[in-house]
C-alpha cells in the first residue's frame, strides 16, 4: 500500500505536486511571506557586519570594511563584559528558577486543600501576566533612594539607606530574584503537570514498603521529574547567550553606572543601534550573538538527542 | 507474633502520619510565603497609589497607606485624553493582531499537521529554522524602517508580532490529534482544503484556539518593545509604552497636565501618580487573569509535552 503510493508519487513531476497541493500551498503562503520578510531577508542583512554603513548606500550599497566592526567590538572590552554577563545571568536564572519551581511544584502537588492549591497557584501566576514596564515601576517603588520601600524599611530598623540605582554590586542579586519572581508560577505549573503524570501505582508500592513521604518524594517524585528537568534545562542552555531585553532594559534602563554588572548582549546591541547609531558595530555584535546562540543550541539539542531521542527539538 | 506485627504496622502508620503532618506544615508555610512574595509588590503599588503625596515624600512608600487619598486617580481621570488614547491604541492593536494572528497561525498549523502533505517536513523546518538563527536586531530593524517603511504606523505594532513559531508548533501538535478520517471523509465528499479547515478543523480546535489566542493577546497587550523601537508619534503610543514614557519623564507629564489646565506646577503628586498610572495600565489584566489562567496552563502543558 505504502510502496504503491510512493511509486505513484515518483511518476509525478514537481509541478504535478504543486497542482495537487495547490490549496494547501496557498494556505501556507501568508506564513511563508511573513517569515521571509521578518526572518529570512533580514538574515541577508548580516553583510552589514562587514560594512561601513551609510544611509545613501543602504544595506547593500555601503562599502565593505572587512573585520573592522568586529575589531572595534572586541577591542573595546565590551564584548567580553556583555558575553560574560549574559551567560552568567542565564546560568543563575536556570539554577535558581528551576530549583524553586520544582520545590513549589512538589509541595503544590502534596498539600491537600483544593482551595488552598487553587488560590496559591493563582497568586504565583500573577507576575507572569504583567509587562516588564510594570515590573520596572514596581522596582522603582521598591528601590528608589528617597521614597523606596526598601529604604523605608532600612530606616525603620535604624539602618543607613542604600543607593541601589547607583551601586552595581546589588544588581545580580536583584535581577536573579526578579527573574525567579516573574517565572515562578509558569514553571511551577509546568512541573506540577509533570508530577501529576507520574504513575500513582509507584506511590502505592512505596507506601506499602513503608517508605515515608519524604523518602517517596526523594526516591520517586524527583527521579521521575528528572527527564523533564534535563530537557528544560538543556533547552534553556541553548538560549544562554540570549538576554531578556525587556527585563534588563526596564529594570536598569540606560543607567551607565550599573553597566559593569547588568549590561547584556541584547541591551548593548540596542544601545549601540539607537543611541550611538553605530550600525556596523551593532550588526557585528548581533551576528556574533546569533552565531554563539546557534552553536549552543545545536550542542544542547545534540545533548538532548543523546539523552532521549524523542525529546530533541530536531 | 501477630501482635508484634500489629504493633509494627501501627508504628509505621504513626510515623507515616507524623511525616505527612510535617510535610503539610512545610507545604502550607512555604507556599504561603511564596504566594506572598509573588503578590506583595502589587499590594505595595496599590497602596502607594492611594497615599497622600506629602506622606510619600516625607516617609516613603508604605505597605498600608497612613493618609488615604485618591488624588492621583482623580487627577488621572480628570484629563484622561492621553491615557484613553493609549488604551485605544492597545485595544485596537490587540484585537486586530489577535484575530489575524490566530487565523494565520491555525491555518499554517493545519497544513503542517496534514500527514498527506508531501512537503510538510520541509516547511516545518523552514519555520523552525528562524528560531535557531537570526540576522540579529540591526538588519531586522533596518528592514522594517528602511525597506517596509513601517516606522510610526499602527501596522508596525501589529505585523512583527503576528506569528510565532512556538504557537504554530503548539497548534500543530493539537491538530495532529484530530483523526485524519475527518479530513479524508470530507475530501471524499468533495470539500476543498480551506473549507475543511474552516468548517471542520476550526470548530474542533476550540480549546487550542482559546489558549493560543490568549497567548497572542497577552503578548500584544504587554508589548512596548516595538513601540520603543518604531513609534515616536504620541498618538500611536500603546498603553505599556505610554506608561514607560511617563514613568521616565514626569516633567513631560507635568507639562502636559499644565497645558491642559489640570494642575499648576507645584502640586503634581508625582510619586503616587506614577503608581496610579501603573495600576490603571495593568488594571484589565489584574481583573481577568484569574479567569483566563486555566487556558495558559493548557498551553504550557501542551508545549511541555513536545517543544
Amino acid at each position: 500500500m505504502e510502496r504503491g503510493f510512493e511509486m505513484k508519487q515518483k511518476q509525478h513531476g514537481f509541478w504535478d505536486d504543486v497542482k495537487k497541493y495547490k490549496a494547501l500551498l496557498l494556505m501556507l503562503t501568508p506564513a511563508v511571506l511573513f517569515f521571509l520578510l521578518f526572518a529570512y531577508v533580514p538574515m541577508a542583512g548580516i553583510v552589514l557586519a562587514f560594512k561601513q554603513f551609510n544611509y545613501t548606500g543602504g544595506v547593500f550599497g555601503s562599502p565593505w570594511n572587512g573585520l573592522d566592526n568586529f575589531k572595534f567590538f572586541f577591542g573595546s572590552g565590551d564584548a567580553w563584559r556583555v558575553t560574560r554577563n549574559t551567560a552568567l545571568y542565564n546560568i543563575a536564572f536556570i539554577v535558581v528558577n528551576n530549583v524553586l519551581q520544582i520545590f513549589a511544584g512538589i509541595l503544590l502537588f502534596e498539600v491537600a486543600g483544593k482551595w488552598f492549591r487553587k488560590i496559591t497557584q493563582t497568586m504565583l501566576f500573577l507576575p507572569y501576566f504583567i509587562s516588564w514596564v510594570v515590573v520596572g515601576a514596581i522596582a522603582y517603588n521598591l528601590f528608589n533612594f528617597d521614597v523606596g520601600t526598601v529604604n523605608v524599611l532600612l530606616k525603620g530598623l535604624g539602618m543607613q539607606p542604600v543607593d541601589i540605582y547607583n551601586t552595581a554590586s546589588y544588581w545580580p542579586v536583584i535581577l536573579v530574584v526578579v527573574s525567579a519572581w516573574k517565572t515562578l508560577g509558569y514553571g511551577t505549573i509546568m512541573y506540577l503537570a509533570a508530577i501529576t503524570g507520574i504513575d500513582t501505582e509507584m506511590y502505592e508500592a512505596a507506601e506499602i514498603d513503608g517508605a515515608n513521604i519524604f523518602q517517596r518524594i526523594m526516591k520517586i517524585t524527583v527521579p521521575n521529574l528528572m527527564p523533564t528537568v534535563i530537557i528544560l534545562v538543556l533547552l534553556a542552555i541553548g538560549n544562554i547567550f540570549r538576554g531578556d531585553f525587556g527585563m534588563f532594559y526596564n529594570m536598569v534602563g540606560n543607567n551607565g553606572l550599573l553597566f559593569s554588572s547588568t549590561d547584556v548582549i541584547d541591551t548593548f546591541v540596542f544601545r549601540s543601534l539607537t543611541t550611538s547609531n553605530e550600525i556596523g558595530m551593532s550588526a557585528a555584535a548581533g551576528f556574533y550573538q546569533s552565531l554563539l546562540g546557534f552553536v549552543t543550541i545545536m550542542l544542547a539539542n545534540y545533548a538532548v538527542r543523546k539523552y532521549d531521542k524523542d525529546r530533541a527539538l530536531f | 507474633m501477630s501482635t508484634t506485627a500489629k504493633i509494627q504496622t501501627t508504628k509505621v502508620r504513626k510515623r507515616v502520619n507524623t511525616d505527612r503532618l510535617l510535610l503539610s506544615i512545610i507545604g502550607y508555610v512555604s507556599l504561603t510565603l511564596l504566594a506572598i512574595f509573588c503578590i506583595f509588590p502589587f499590594i505595595l503599588v496599590v497602596s502607594s497609589s492611594l497615599s497622600e503625596e506629602s506622606t510619600i515624600i516625607e516617609k516613603g512608600f508604605q505597605l498600608i497607606p497612613t493618609d488615604f487619598s485618591t488624588d492621583a486617580y482623580s487627577l488621572l481621570f480628570k484629563y484622561p485624553a492621553d491615557m484613553l488614547r493609549a488604551y485605544g491604541v492597545t485595544i485596537s492593536v490587540t484585537l486586530i493582531g489577535t484575530l489575524f494572528g490566530l487565523f494565520l497561525t491555525s491555518m499554517t498549523a493545519y497544513v503542517l499537521s496534514r500527514r498527506d502533505f508531501k512537503w510538510r517536513g520541509r516547511f516545518s523546518f523552514f519555520f523552525f529554522f528562524t528560531t535557531l538563527f537570526s540576522g540579529g536586531l540591526v538588519p531586522w530593524y533596518l528592514m522594517i524602517v528602511n525597506y517596509l517603511h513601517l516606522k510610526d504606523t499602527l501596522l508596525v505594532l501589529i505585523l512583527p508580532m503576528m506569528m510565532n513559531v512556538f504557537y504554530i508548533i503548539v497548534m500543530k501538535s493539537f491538530m495532529s490529534s484530530i483523526p485524519d478520517a475527518i479530513t479524508e471523509s470530507a475530501k471524499i465528499d468533495g470539500a476543498g482544503d480551506f473549507r475543511i479547515f474552516m468548517q471542520l478543523i476550526v470548530p474542533l480546535s476550540k480549546p487550542a484556539l482559546a489558549t493560543i489566542g490568549l497567548f497572542i493577546a497577552l503578548a500584544y497587550w504587554n508589548d512596548w518593545y516595538n513601540a520603543l523601537l518604531f513609534i515616536s508619534k504620541s498618538e500611536l503610543m500603546p498603553l505599556q509604552y505610554y506608561l514607560y514614557k511617563m514613568l521616565g519623564n514626569m516633567d513631560g507629564m507635568r507639562k502636559a497636565m499644565m497645558a491642559s489646565g489640570a494642575v499648576v506646577n507645584s502640586d503634581l503628586p508625582t510619586e503616587s501618580l506614577k503608581m496610579a498610572m501603573t495600576i490603571v495600565a495593568t488594571g484589565p489584566i489584574l481583573l481577568v487573569y484569574p479567569f483566563i489562567q486555566k487556558y495558559f496552563v493548557q498551553g504550557l502543558t501542551v508545549g511541555a509535552v513536545k517543544g
